[in-house]
């Protein structure tokens, strides 16, 4: 038996840490996904295989940059000292993920508008004439697509691995502290993105491409979570009460039925039975992937927050 | 160089809770927030029971993960005595910090920016203890600096056993409890 | 500005400091404004605390003429330079949003706290009448005064001047009163406040349920901590694992009342196994075989039953004493009122420090000292022919203070004489009295009740007058003459001003004999004048003391070896072991052990006491100490939180033997308590609704002390017989 009784009572961190609620889950979730985006986009462009994936490659850039806004937007409304929201652009601080990010989102937003004039939709042009001419001047640059994909590639790479060591790199909380969160979210980032296109293109080939592909991620991410858990359960006594946080405590509910199952384990099979052609394409099965990658950050954000080395400390 | 530290005797404390008026009165803290608090631990089966009572704080880590993650510079560490402060206007109030903080040590002021102990810093400056130490009627608490060797607080740690809370979270905490 | 548009005028402010400065200088004191104006920058001024009654040295720092903060004064001798949390957190008084502002009367019935706002004018010229009408027709004495702390004193002069005698404080009958009275009985001389006990030379301390560190008196604490620091043999005896507790050397978890049991048993033990400071005995004892005899059959294993304690944890402690005296403080407690052998068991404690031989000794309890500071030459009070109203035919032999209990029983009663008019100066008699419906009783046969306080307590609440008083930081007091180690005085001044229409009570007493034609006891124009008058009378100067707070004397021998006079004012002028007086007044001679009634099954006794943040049900509207503490809770041991589906954090309601209902009040389910009793912090629990801060935070324990146990030695009321039951339903 151990009483612990404190006189502290500060708002967000009493009784426990709750610092952050719905904003930076849906800030990271659509940080992941347009990062997913641009990885997918910057291959096929490296590829040179922009045609015939003009969902991938060129609308998907307009949706992201919408995307995006919606996730600075998420993230803004979380800042407290919102006023001098612009001092995180008077400085570059190498040890902070989020300064990483402030940087990097500024220039994933030039890349996704170059990605963008590489194709102006008519709807578009036909409005705002002056951006047909700056499509012009860009596609004569040599090489264009090929540039555009690895800027694509790189930026996307940071920005849905960044994602998820802005959480790691919070070594306060135990859940969190793994390096693999990073590659857990740039692969969720991959799968989310891969549903999208799945979902929205209309062209059939690229369509079942993306759900070829998404198959793949989910795999792959099913393998990092348990390479996650497998780290946490094997360090100590801390790590080994966050991680039974999501797999048996009180997020674990939520976890496993909408992280698990209904965001990988059920939308694989769908996939799996939808690409070898013997149901049809819907889009029940990318919708839930993507419900399940929203869930996700949202389990790991609030678990994370509950997730305490004084817990431990104190419960012995 | 000098390096700031606080060395708590638990023996002495009796959880009054002055350390923690003193600091709000000396610095304004808002109604309802703390950057200062008493911990109560009891342990055992009535009536053999072990206490321990302590007052906590922001540990001014050797190592801040506060500092690592701030995007803005705000949360840095100050020239004398390695205090981990905040400049109230580069804050953003992105909270990392407060997510980053093994102690829950920060929580953010009404006006938006992260606040926590400074270790009275204005006071150390002229010269004179935090005001939770100046305070402390059971003169539980002792400030200094560990590059002194002559310093009470370099005394103390080398002739009474103490630990330092969750020193596992691996930053360096610079505040010791005599035991 | 007559008074109605000022009221106007400050509703519409919001009543900050600046507007009341500027209306008050409409009213005529131009001067402090000027001072207000030009207070810009950083002044520190000296001034005594007031969030009890300790009285501790304090620098309050104002900055641009708004009060900051309260540090110790490093002069004053009883706060070494710290404050305790209550006096730290004092600033929180002058701010307080609920404290009282402006004179009040009632207009409807008593209790219903239906006010009018009223003038200092027309509320002293009401009382002033009231009072002459009860003169007339019942005598002086028939008015009574209720008053805790040096500020009462004006008051309790001009009630001298009035003519009546009956001037109580709980202090005495509902707190430390039967401590005082067996030690009386025993050393010939009380324990006094600040208590004289030598804590921080002793090497061994016994606790009897003294809660150190949550009782926060400051000399105490900081005495305390000193010994710990010395590393002191700490014995500690108390039903639940309180913070001294946890740091004792021996624990003793005592069934609640047998502490009498105890206390014989270790004298058993010391005085079988010769244990005791015999050469100390032999050279001071009155009637010591006697007493030896007598405490014979009382042997560790006669008390196990009772208490709880082994034989052999009762005996090992009894020999640590021993093993340290004289330097073995068993420290006399200070709220002793629990079981209705108080006078008796505080008889007991006293019997077994002089065992120790302690008395006049280092470690033990010193000989306190003070200044020769002559009072203020005035005119002699009238002579009353009746006898104090609160003990009448003598029947509390040993009650040497005024029962405040014994006021009341002769207000509800009318004998010996009528009691019609009451004041009451900063005591809340509902929460500090037992049985508060017996209270109320009581302010149902008054003609008049006046309450003066800092804030609306309950007792406002059924006041006919309510006279708003500015709180200790804005107002000058009686000079503080100190009885301590070392001799000092200190002066309480205003470091602010009041914000609202709040009045010293030096000027509500001077004001009101004015209007009760006691003008002439009153013959110094403000209080500054009296303050001089007394300070040059004493050779001292004004000026050094308005600039430093404190003065202090020559220090003087405290203990025998320094060269006190070893003279005990006692019938036989020693230590009487045995007591002669007590005998003849059909009392045991030597305390003799009671068993208290048990709870009746499903039930709990109710036991009470100290936060360190708090003072009695005084600071629960102040927002500063409410940030630390903001509601009292229930302890109940885990095993019967347990057993009744409770955890930690659950509200529920308490019922009393009696079927009163409590407010709710949270759960703490712990391992630090018995499971025959559970505790809460005494002062919350607040029914008065002008508090609207604190209303209904907590439950009031004195809510549920509907009965008392009387001391037949003193009168005082005995509250820890009171057991109480879960009402899950909250």
């Amino acid at each position: 038996m151990n009483e612990l009784t404190t006189t502290r009572h500060n708002e967000l961190i009493d009784p426990i840490v709750h610092v952050w609620g719905w904003e930076i889950p849906v800030y990271l979730f659509l940080g992941g996904l347009v990062a997913g985006m641009m990885i997918i986009a910057g291959y096929f462009f490296i590829k040179g295989r922009d045609e015939g994936h003009e969902c991938v490659c060129y609308q998907v850039p307009l949706i992201g940059l919408f995307l995006l806004s919606l996730g600075m937007l998420a993230l803004f409304l979380d800042l407290e000292h919102k006023a001098y929201v612009w001092r995180v652009y008077t400085t570059f601080k190498i040890k902070s993920p989020m300064s990483w990010g402030s940087w990097i989102l500024l220039l994933v937003y030039p890349a996704l508008l170059v990605n963008f004039l590489l194709n102006v939709p008519a709807w578009i042009g036909d409005r705002l004439a002056f951006l047909k001419i700056w499509s012009q001047k860009i596609l004569a640059i040599k090489n264009i697509k090929r540039h555009v994909g690895k800027v694509n590639l790189v930026l996307g790479i940071m920005l849905g691995i960044y994602t998820g060591i802005l959480l790691s790199s919070l070594g306060a909380r135990p859940l969190w502290n793994s390096a693999i969160l990073g590659v857990l979210f740039l692969v969720s980032g991959l799968s989310t993105a891969s549903a999208l296109v799945h979902m929205i293109a209309r062209d059939r080939a690229e369509s079942e491409m993306l759900a070829r592909a998404d198959n793949l991620f989910l795999t792959i991410e099913l393998f990092v979570f348990a390479l996650f858990f497998i780290a946490l359960l094997s360090s100590t006594e801390v790590q080994i009460q966050s991680a039974m946080l999501l797999l048996t405590g009180p997020f674990a509910a939520v976890f496993w039925v909408f992280v698990i199952l209904m965001g990988i384990l059920i939308p694989l099979f769908i996939q799996n039975l939808s690409v070898s052609h013997r149901i049809k394409h819907t889009p029940v099965a990318p919708i839930m992937v993507i419900v399940g990658g929203f869930v996700l950050r949202l389990v790991l954000v609030q678990a994370g927050q509950y997730s305490h080395y004084l817990n431990a400390h104190f419960l012995k | 160089m000098a390096r700031f530290a606080m060395v708590i005797d638990t023996k002495k404390c009796v959880g009054c809770m002055d350390c923690v008026v003193a600091c709000k009165a000396e610095n304004k803290v808002p109604e309802g927030f703390n950057r200062d608090w008493i911990t109560t631990e009891a342990r055992g089966k009535f009536p053999t029971v072990q206490m321990e009572i302590r007052t906590e704080r922001c540990n001014h880590c050797g190592n801040p993960p506060c500092v690592h993650c701030c995007p803005t510079g705000a949360s840095h560490v100050h020239d004398l005595g390695g205090v981990v402060l905040v400049y109230h206007d580069l804050c953003i109030g992105c909270k990392a910090c407060l997510a980053s903080c093994p102690y829950d040590a920060r929580f953010i002021h009404p006006e938006g920016y992260a606040d926590k102990c400074t270790f009275c810093i204005h006071r150390v400056e002229k010269g004179q203890d935090p005001a939770c130490v100046s305070v402390c009627p059971t003169h539980c608490m002792y400030f200094g600096d560990l590059e002194d060797v002559h310093s009470m607080v370099s005394r103390l740690l080398a002739e009474r056993k103490w630990y330092a809370i969750a020193p596992e979270a691996g930053t360096d905490p610079q505040l010791f409890y005599l035991v | 500005m007559d008074s109605v548009s000022r009221r106007k005028f400050l509703k519409i402010g919001g009543a900050s400091v600046v507007l009341s400065a500027a209306t008050q200088s409409a009213l005529g004191r131009v001067e402090e404004l000027a001072k207000t104006k030009s207070s810009k920058g950083l002044e520190k001024i000296p001034t005594f605390c007031d969030i009890c009654f300790w009285k501790c040295g304090a620098i309050a720092y104002v900055e641009d003429g708004k009060l900051w903060k309260v540090e110790g004064n490093p002069l004053d001798p009883l706060s070494r330079g710290r404050l305790c949390p209550r006096g730290t957190g004092g600033i929180g008084a002058h701010y307080d949003p609920d404290r009282l502002k402006y004179p009040l009367m009632r207009k409807s019935v008593r209790g219903e706290e239906r006010w009018n706002q009223v003038t200092w004018d027309e509320a002293l010229t009401f009382i002033a009448d009231k009072m002459k009408k009860i003169k007339n027709d019942y005598g002086p004495e028939a008015m009574a005064l209720f008053s805790h702390g040096i500020g009462g004193n004006f008051i309790k002069h001009l009630f001298k001047a009035y003519g009546s005698a009956n001037i109580g404080a709980p202090s005495f009958a509902q707190c430390r009163g039967p401590r005082d009275v067996g030690f009386n009985l025993t050393f010939g001389e009380d324990v006094a406040s600040p208590e004289r006990t030598d804590i921080k030379n002793a090497q061994c301390l016994v606790l009897i349920g003294s809660h150190l560190g949550e009782n926060m008196h400051n000399t105490q604490v900081q005495e305390f901590s000193d010994a710990l620091a010395n590393g002191v043999s700490l014995i500690v005896v108390d039903p639940r694992v309180s913070v001294a507790a946890g740091k004792a050397k021996y624990y003793l978890p005592i069934k609640p009342g047998a502490d009498m049991a105890l206390l014989l048993a270790w004298m058993q033990v010391l005085v079988t196994e010769r244990l005791y400071n015999k050469p100390y005995v032999e050279k001071y004892g009155f009637g010591f075989d006697n007493f030896a005899a007598e405490i014979l059959p009382y042997s560790p294993e006669w008390a196990y039953p009772e208490t709880g304690i082994e034989p052999e944890v009762i005996r090992a402690t009894a020999r640590e004493m021993a093993r340290y005296q004289p330097a073995t403080l068993i420290h006399p407690g200070r709220h002793v009122t629990w079981y209705g052998d108080d006078a008796q068991r505080s008889r007991a404690i006293a019997l077994l420090n002089a065992l120790m031989g302690n008395w006049g000794v280092k470690g033990g309890f010193y000989y306190p000292v003070s200044m020769d500071v002559p009072s203020y030459p005035y005119p002699e009070y009238p002579h009353s022919d009746k006898p104090k109203v609160d003990n009448p035919d003598n029947k509390f032999p040993f009650a040497h203070e005024v029962n405040t209990n014994g006021i009341r029983k002769a207000t509800i009663s009318g004998e010996p004489y009528p009691v019609k008019g009451w004041f009451v100066y900063a005591t809340n008699l509902i929460h500090a009295l037992p049985d508060e419906q017996e209270t109320i009783r009581a302010i149902q046969n008054l003609d008049l009740l006046v309450v003066i306080d800092v804030i609306p307590a309950e007792i406002a609440g059924w006041a006919d007058v309510v006279l708003p008083e500015a709180v200790y930081l804005e107002r000058h007091d009686d000079l503080n003459v100190e009885w301590f180690r070392e001799p000092f005085i200190s002066l309480r001044q205003p470091v602010v001003e009041a914000p609202h229409d709040q009045k010293p009570n030096w000027w509500i007493a001077k004001k009101l004999a004015d209007k009760l034609d006691l003008g002439h006891y009153f013959p110094w124009k403000d209080i500054e004048e009296y303050l001089e008058h007394r300070l040059n009378a004493a050779g001292l100067s004004y000026g050094q003391l308005k600039k430093e707070g404190i003065i202090r004397g020559e220090k003087q021998p405290i203990y025998f070896a320094e060269g006190v006079p070893d003279v005990f004012p006692t019938p036989s002028g020693k230590i009487e072991f045995y007591s002669l007086q007590l005998a003849e007044a059909g009392f045991d001679p030597v305390p003799k052990y009671t068993q208290p009634a048990p709870p009746p099954a499903g039930f709990f006794r109710l036991l009470y006491g100290r936060a360190p943040v708090h003072s009695f049900s005084r600071t629960q509207s102040n927002r500063v100490l409410m940030d630390m503490i903001g509601e009292n809770e229930v302890w109940i041991n885990q095993d019967i939180a347990n057993r009744y589906g409770l955890k930690s954090g659950d509200f529920i309601r308490l019922k009393n033997q009696d079927g009163v209902i409590s407010n709710r009040i949270k759960v703490k389910a712990t391992e630090r308590i018995r499971t025959d009793c559970v505790y809460m912090i005494h002062g919350f629990g607040h029914n008065s609704r002008m508090l609207k801060f604190a209303y209904q935070k907590g439950a009031s324990d004195a809510q549920l002390i509907t009965r008392y146990k009387t001391d037949p030695l003193m009168g005082g009321t005995a509250m820890n017989v009171n057991f109480v039951t879960f009402e899950l339903e909250a």
